[in-house]
């Protein structure tokens, strides 16, 4: 694995390009983190980390491919750190506790943007990142398995389980607080994440 | 582009080998599901705060070869 050569330094003109592609990609690496994480100031911080991850490991972006993607797996692997460093605590977005999603003719309950938050905060985190992937943030599911180091069908099973376990919370209000908190629960999450980082995403963009 | 399907089929792996399906996202699914939408896209159109204009910008500053690594700092 060696001989590999080393990416060729990249030009003027193509660090231009790069950082035009960054800078258009950095409100996404910040609606991405701010669903993984939660806290808004927290998930800044991510998304500064993965800029500066980024910038240092240009030569290896493939010009042409998707900036968006190839930053999310910088994004999601420096968050999976992160988390097992146990900086992130599934705090949820006070922000956006006021405010009602408009219920569509016969629903009978509005559900709230907080609650729908909240929800979305309480999935193991291999569930929120593949939902937060296909549901929010508009990718394939054969983009988000590359994304994530995954098979499409893991993807599509893990977006099957995060659908229904909130069409089963958001249906019965029945939102658990911070399943973190609780001890079992906790070091749960950081078997996941083990389990999760194992599959480091697209390659290239490990730093 | 023939490459670059294989290596997606390679990531992809053992169990699929459909090219091109496309989530239903919503479209027919739960109210939350809009909700999702909306958390992300309500961070998408927030104007970027200062902090990462000034991030971009000091990307430019280090931005002078291998050496770049060594000058970070307050200096000069």
């Amino acid at each position: 694995m060696t001989d590999k050569p080393p990416p060729p330094k990249r030009t003027a003109a193509q660090k231009t390009d790069f950082k035009r592609e960054l800078t258009e990609v950095v409100p996404h690496l910040r609606a991405f983190a701010r669903g993984l994480c939660g806290r808004p100031d927290m998930a800044d911080d991510l998304v500064q980390e993965t800029m500066l991850k980024a910038w240092a490991a240009q030569d290896r972006f493939e010009p042409g491919t998707s900036m968006r993607a190839w930053t999310f797996v910088i994004l999601r692997n420096a968050y999976l750190t992160d988390m097992r460093r146990n900086r992130f605590r599934g705090e949820y977005d006070e922000g956006v506790a006021e405010r009602i999603l408009t219920a569509p003719a016969g629903q009978e309950e509005p559900i709230h943007l907080s609650d729908m938050h909240r929800a979305l905060l309480t999935l193991p985190p291999e569930r929120r990142e593949a939902l937060l992937l296909v549901g929010a943030g508009g990718f394939s599911y054969e983009e988000a398995a590359e994304i994530c180091g995954c098979a499409v069908g893991t993807i599509k099973s893990r977006v099957g389980r995060a659908r229904a376990t909130l069409n089963a919370m958001l249906a019965e209000g029945n939102i658990p607080q911070r399943s973190v908190e609780d001890a079992t629960a906790h070091r749960a999450i950081l078997q996941e994440l083990d389990d999760v980082a194992a599959g480091k995403g697209i390659t290239a963009a490990k730093p | 582009m023939t490459s670059r399907d294989e290596s997606r089929a390679s990531v992809s792996g053992e169990s699929t080998a459909n090219g091109g399906t496309t989530p239903a996202a919503g479209k027919d699914g739960p109210a939350w599901a809009d909700g999702l939408k909306q958390l992300y896209d309500d961070v998408v159109e927030e104007p970027l705060p200062d902090a990462f204009k000034d991030l971009l910008a000091q990307l430019d500053d280090t931005d002078d070869g291998d050496t770049a690594a060594g000058r970070s700092g307050a200096g000069s």
